[in-house]
């Protein structure tokens, strides 16, 4: 039986009931303590983070993992402010979650009281919305909004700060709204018809057609319907990073990633291409380098739900504003006649070259390094890809920032599984709370998280809360004992001044997986790849593997 | 290539909506020339008129993200040969009694009020577009202007056109349009 709603506090829990949520990632304080309070009659299962950051991070791995809004819940002051780099990072990302901070007492709010801070004044440039709660009557309506708000149209986090006194106060009863009612917020869904037929009618003209998939298209959820467009006309795909795993890895029609850390084959695809179908992608600087380039003798077809990220860094040819799922339902419905099988001849000669090339230099850079280095190192990209082949076909794979980032993107095979990470802010230390969120969101699911030593030790406090919650989580520590990926940019912007990237004293991580409980594996080099591999996978809890890799190596 | 435009935006009369409004220009770095606010005849709506520039580009960029503002509800360009714009100014010049008369008859040629006088200053008032309080400010430069109030611009579109209305619903439609029946 669903207990009585007295307070504020009460009416935020049978709120967050309402909207189905299972898990608050959280950190109590005084502030929001009226909140957890309420919570110890919920079914709702609190998960006690480490640190506030992490409740961001998780909150958003589990959106990714589950397909609905992760919560996450702090206090006011510090516990906010650790806050923000989550919700950056899933704003950046579009990733919808609801975070809720609680506040100093409304009367005191204002006078710089202890522990007060303007959360919705910081977190202004990235939320897509926030409120501050007057009023516990307001409660249930700003929740009911704040989950439209977050999951629909362009996604993102938004923001609910509530004064202490707000969630103390009493409420006369609760009832939930059945719909919103927001005058100015109406995101436009179904792409426009004539639009709609325009895409199709260029289909039809074009001769090397490309379609490049971003982060939209999880996010819509339309990874089948652009897949059977692909597949019934035979149009080549790439990705985005965010957009990786819109096709399984190995799909024939899928040419890779495109960018600056893309590869090959991807990136010549769409410089080839006649007619681009940028679909949920924001043509942003780490994929499209030079966007003037693509609108260059190209027809630039722009697909996404958010109007101001078409045209914003790159004129299209055609506009085309909807949700991507109903765009491919829409294109899917229509009639195109077209032959592309010559491109697409021309595209698979290209690959089987740049494959052989690409697998005699890892041959060469595997015995050159034995030659060089006093001692054997694991190559990332071998053990990257005999990883995600070992893992179970719909694994989540959470790379985190840097090298190991690169190396994942280029290396893992995704199949039916996710692929996720800190696209746009490009979050150190985002890949552990994410995987902790993952597997709550997907418990059914294998989650496996890949970072550095360095963003590793960002987040390694939530190998306390996986221990405490049973939450079974594989993580792999690309070990070099530096900051690779700044390392590297200094080899090849500053001639090997190798400033403030040393971290030769970094804890011994078989002690530190002990004194979590959690398990511990380790490979030093080639040798013994796949039973390791094997061996950690199938351990049951958490464990960690420390994989030692050449600081010298990169990506 | 630079131009200059004038913004009209109806917001929701919310704590904060300004601060969003000029946060987000000065975040991503546009233009405001000049900004003005002000609740309409409907208590729940504020309008805001403000002056930016950019090229093409930014332009559409400032019309599109300012849409995207959650409490926005309409965001047009008011067209200069479409619209009426207005600035008032508050002009404090120093004038004993012997420059007393010349500041009046250059307040009146630009229908300037004279709204306070002390034994050495005047303060005149006016209102017009931009470039009429310039073109008065200039003619009075020859003067000491000792303070200086300018509210930047309010614009309205000509005629019945443009129109934006909120039912009591809260829903917005076009005047001209009519009544959403829904």
């Amino acid at each position: 039986m669903l207990r009585k709603v007295v307070t504020g506090a009460d009416a935020l829990v049978r709120s967050l009931e309402e909207e189905n949520v299972e898990y608050v990632f959280g950190y109590p304080g005084v502030a929001i303590a009226p909140f957890f309070n309420s919570m110890l009659d919920s079914k709702i299962h609190t998960v006690l983070v480490r640190h506030e950051q992490c409740a961001g991070h998780a909150a958003s791995g589990y959106t990714r993992a589950s397909g609905k809004p992760g919560v996450a819940a702090v206090t006011s002051g510090p516990g906010a402010t650790n806050l923000i780099t989550g919700i950056a990072t899933a704003f950046a990302d579009s990733i919808p979650m609801v975070c809720i901070t609680g506040q100093v007492d409304s009367r005191l709010m204002g006078s710089d009281v202890f522990q007060e801070a303007d959360i919705s004044g910081a977190c202004e440039s990235f939320v897509k919305f926030s409120y501050i709660v007057r009023r516990a009557s307001d409660i249930p309506r700003v929740v009911k909004e704040a989950f439209h708000i977050a999951n629909t149209g362009r996604k993102g986090p938004v923001l609910i700060d509530i004064p202490h006194d707000v969630l103390m106060d009493r409420v006369a009863g609760f009832a939930y709204p059945v719909s919103v009612n927001l005058r100015t917020y109406k995101p436009t869904v179904e792409g426009h018809p004539v639009q709609i037929k325009r895409v199709i009618r260029e289909l039809s003209r074009a001769k090397r057609p490309i379609i490049c998939t971003g982060g939209g298209v999880h996010l819509s959820g339309a990874e089948a319907q652009v897949r059977a467009f692909a597949e019934k006309h035979g149009i080549p795909c790439v990705s985005t990073m965010m957009g990786l795993g819109s096709l399984p890895s190995e799909h024939p029609l899928f040419y890779g990633m495109v960018g600056n850390n893309g590869q090959k084959c991807g990136n010549r695809a769409m410089n080839e291409a006649d007619v681009i179908l940028m679909v949920g992608a924001r043509v942003a600087d780490r994929s499209i380098s030079q966007p003037d380039l693509i609108t260059e003798n190209k027809v630039l077809i722009h697909i996404d739900v958010d109007p101001a990220e078409i045209g914003k860094n790159a004129g299209p040819t055609i506009p085309l504003v909807g949700d991507i799922r109903h765009v491919f339902d829409e294109f899917n419905a229509k009639e195109l006649k077209v032959d592309y099988s010559e491109w697409l001849a021309w595209l698979d000669k290209y690959r089987a070259e740049v494959k052989a090339e690409s697998e005699k230099r890892l041959a060469q850079g595997i015995a050159d390094r034995k030659v060089r280095a006093s001692r054997d190192y694991v190559d990332p990209r071998l053990f990257i890809r005999s990883l995600s082949l070992a893992m179970e076909e719909d694994a989540i794979y959470i790379a985190d920032v840097g090298q190991n980032q690169i190396w994942s993107c280029a290396n893992a095979v995704i199949r039916k599984g996710r692929f996720m990470t800190s696209g746009g802010m490009g979050t150190m230390g985002y890949s552990v709370p994410a995987a902790m969120g993952a597997r709550l969101g997907a418990p059914d699911r294998q989650v496996v998280a890949v970072c550095g030593d360095g963003a590793f030790q960002m987040t390694m406090m939530e190998l306390s809360t996986m221990d405490q919650y049973e939450v079974p989580v594989k993580i792999v520590v690309i070990r070099n004992y530096v900051l690779g990926m700044v390392r590297q940019h200094q080899h090849f912007a500053y001639h090997d001044r190798h400033a403030v990237t040393d971290m030769s004293t970094t804890p011994d991580l078989d002690k530190l997986a002990q004194a979590y409980h959690v398990g511990y594996m380790r490979l030093d080099s080639n040798e013994g790849m796949e039973e390791t591999i094997r061996a950690f996978l199938d351990e049951e809890g958490t464990s960690i593997l420390e994989v030692f890799v050449d600081p010298d190596d990169l990506c | 290539m630079q131009k200059k435009k004038v913004f009209q935006l109806l917001v929701d009369n919310t704590t904060g909506v300004l601060s969003r409004v000029a946060g987000l220009f000065s975040r991503r770095g546009y233009n405001i020339e000049s900004i003005s606010a002000g609740v309409t005849a409907d208590p729940r709506i504020t309008r805001i008129t403000v002056v930016t520039s950019g090229d093409d580009d930014i332009l559409e960029q400032i019309e599109k993200q300012v849409a995207k503002l959650v409490d926005v509800r309409d965001i047009h360009e008011l067209k200069p040969e479409e619209s009426v714009y207005r600035e008032l100014a508050m002009i404090k010049v120093k004038a004993d009694v012997s420059q007393r008369d010349n500041v009046i008859t250059l307040a009146n040629i630009f229908r300037g009020n004279v709204i306070d006088v002390s034994e050495e200053s005047l303060l005149i008032e006016a209102t017009g577009n931009s470039g009429k309080i310039d073109a008065l400010l200039r003619l009075l430069s020859g003067y000491e202007i000792l303070e200086l109030a300018r509210t930047g611009v309010a614009g309205l579109g000509r005629g019945t056109k443009n129109i934006i209305m909120i039912n009591p619903d809260g829903q917005t439609y076009r005047y001209a349009d009519g009544e959403p029946e829904d």
